[in-house]
């Protein structure tokens, strides 16, 4: 018998009685202002919320972060931004975005409770970018916020490719927890909320 | 003395020490409960995770077909290890065959309590752990004191001399800051230059057949996402029904480990990415004999958030390399038995019973019963310690008996005040060790219910 029928034999046999699936439900209640929950949250992440009326604000919003300006190469997934001088559809090997100092990346839903960008590698090339980047920017409408993590799973389809809820940027506390930003990923996390 | 007591009292030898550390990790404790308390939701989130956990173990079978067959579907290889030994030989194959020899890991208790990374070093692999606080311990060549906060037991001086010797930090540098610095540098030409990524899996979903790492630094998704290979291993415990369970476990899990509402990166992995290659390596290790335990069953429903150290008095104390395990604290005492009961049959004596861990476990394991539960089991197998032996049988003795409790109540009432403070105090006696014993009382506690008449 093969190692996979052998351990499953052996999970059958020591099987406890049936317990019932408990129904998927949401708990809690919704914050009143989902837009200030949802920076308040950012921030505790350790990130920067930033509302801008329209993404045509997003290239003079951009401008304010120091980041930004003093970046070299500057990789975005969110079209008009400025400064974005890496053709991403010409990176073939991921390890060449070892030198992005500023990604841009289009978040496709934001978590009230917990400051939580759902992104995902769709027309990302390289699903590696928002963690090699030294600096992050999430786009978000403002539309698309949910009050927590039970909306967040009954808006989303998670089942195909990569997809990541990132609150804040990059952080340890590993050491004597002292708490330091930009481990290895981002040093910095800036939410645009667009709307 | 048992292990633990005797590897206790040497961490306790260094009295600020273990003060300081106590203090740490109670820290990381207070931030839960700040968490905790400001979701009114929280008992019912608990109760909710309980059941679903509950619900997946006894349908594990089914489940892990189901994550299997939807895993492949999107374009996975999915593994079967027994045990260790196994799932050592699986990983080492899968890198040996594509010529691997340099491996960034992330953090994974299962790999540790598979000693993964010395098999394969021994093999001519180059294995870095990529978590700062593992990859501290690896330098320092020792085993992580906390599932969490792997170096939690260290001082940022001693991390600097550390670095200073392996990294080549300037000496006497000890900023936390400077030092992670340092360690991101370090790394990142870890993470360009390795060939395969190995992450954990906290959870593992039967209906999309996909997976969940949450880190706080990124360096999963650095290490998964860098190279081709990505070989990720979890336990047969992992899984999860449905995608929305997620929706409950990651608000308990971060909020439970650190006091976060969530960590950094929680990452969902469906199939490997275009050009890649994804390998689930699934382990049983022991984990099928616990599932067949009813006393002990629900300890497979953890989720590694180590909030039972951070509130456990013994292990805020006596450090996590007392226990001598991977996993340490209350769930580690309640799952090395499991493992080798005679080997670690010290640990369950390794806690006080105050019951604090059942109380914050986000997913309701009854930590201190299963503790009490593996006593009477290890004395049933004749491993209990030898004094312990003893004194229950003594206690046991006595108690079955009026006449010889109210016999033994009376002489003790009258001789202790009389016996010399030396012979009260003896090896005997670990309690008065660092304790002073209760004044005797003058009478019986049913004699002053007589007395003064009952209600």
């Amino acid at each position: 018998m093969g190692s996979r029928e052998e351990i499953l034999a052996r999970l059958r046999a020591a099987r406890p009685a049936p317990r019932e699936l408990p129904e998927a439900r949401r708990f809690g209640n919704p914050a009143a202002d989902l837009r200030a929950r949802f920076a308040q949250a950012v921030q505790d992440a350790g990130g920067r919320c930033v509302r801008i009326g329209g993404l045509d604000s997003l290239p003079a919003a951009l401008e304010e972060l120091a980041p930004y300006r003093e970046a070299h190469r500057v990789a975005s997934l969110v079209p008009g931004v400025t400064r974005a001088n890496v053709r991403l559809e010409d990176v073939v090997d991921p390890h060449d975005l070892r030198d992005v100092d500023f990604a841009v990346v289009p978040g496709e839903l934001g978590i009230a409770e917990n400051g939580a960008v759902w992104i995902t590698d769709r027309g990302m090339r390289h699903r590696v970018l928002p963690w090699i980047a030294q600096h992050v920017a999430l786009v978000v409408a403002d539309d698309r916020l949910v009050n927590d993590m039970h909306e967040a799973y009954e808006c989303l389809d998670v089942g195909t490719g990569f997809g990541c809820f990132v609150s804040g940027p990059s952080k340890t506390a590993d050491i004597e927890q002292a708490l330091v930003i930009g481990a290895h990923g981002p040093r910095s996390a800036t939410v645009f909320l667009v709307g | 003395m048992s292990a633990h007591a005797e590897r206790a009292t040497l961490f306790l030898l260094d009295q600020p020490r273990s003060a300081w550390h106590d203090q740490a990790v109670w820290w990381v404790r207070q931030k839960r409960d700040r968490a905790a308390s400001a979701l009114p939701e929280w008992e019912e989130l608990r109760d909710q995770a309980s059941r679903i956990k509950a619900h997946a173990l006894s349908r594990l079978a089914d489940y892990l077909e189901q994550f299997e067959r939807n895993a492949v579907r999107l374009g996975a290889r999915v593994h079967w290890a027994r045990d260790a030994d196994e799932h050592n030989r699986i990983v080492h194959d899968i890198l040996a065959e594509r010529g691997v020899t340099r491996l960034v890991k992330s953090k994974s208790m299962l790999t540790e309590e598979c000693h993964l990374n010395p098999y394969l070093m021994s093999r001519g692999i180059e294995v870095v752990d990529t978590d700062l606080g593992e990859r501290i311990v690896q330098l320092a060549k020792e085993p992580p004191s906390h599932i969490v906060m792997p170096a939690i037991h260290k001082k940022k001086e001693e991390i600097g001399e550390l670095f200073h010797d392996k990294l080549g930090t300037p000496q006497g540098l000890a900023d936390p800051q400077q030092l992670t610095e340092a360690a991101r540098a370090h790394l990142r030409e870890k993470f360009l230059a390795a060939q395969a990524g190995l992450t954990g899996v906290n959870f593992a979903i039967a209906e999309t057949g996909g997976f969940v790492v949450c880190t706080n630094e990124g360096n999963a998704d650095l290490g998964a996402s860098l190279p081709a290979l990505h070989v990720a291993c979890m336990g047969v415990e992992k899984i999860v029904p449905r995608a929305k369970d997620l929706g409950v476990f990651l608000r308990l899990l971060a909020r439970s480990a650190t006091g976060q509402a969530v960590t950094a990166y929680s990452s969902h992995f469906h199939g490997p990415k275009p050009g890649g290659e994804l390998h689930i390596v699934i382990v049983d290790n022991g984990r099928s004999r616990l599932l067949g335990r009813d006393e002990f069953r629900r300890s497979l429903q953890c989720i590694r958030c180590g909030a039972c150290m951070n509130t456990c008095p013994v292990y805020r104390r006596s450090g996590g390399h007392s226990y001598g395990v991977t996993v340490p604290g209350p769930i580690g005492s309640v799952l090395a038995p499991s493992v080798d009961a005679a080997k670690h049959a010290g640990l369950p004596f390794a806690s006080s019973l105050c019951g604090s861990c059942t109380d914050v476990c986000p997913v309701k394991i009854d930590l201190h019963h299963q503790l009490l539960a593996w006593r009477a089991e290890l004395a049933r197998n004749g491993l209990a310690p030898r004094w312990k032996r003893i004194g229950a049988k003594a206690g046991g003795f006595v108690l079955r008996s009026t006449l010889l409790y109210r016999v033994a109540g009376w002489l003790a009432r009258r001789l202790v005040p009389l016996l010399p403070r030396a012979l009260v105090y003896s090896r005997l006696n670990a309690w008065g060790r660092g304790r002073e014993l209760p004044e005797m009382p003058r009478r019986s506690f049913r004699a002053e219910w007589r007395r003064r008449g009952k209600p």
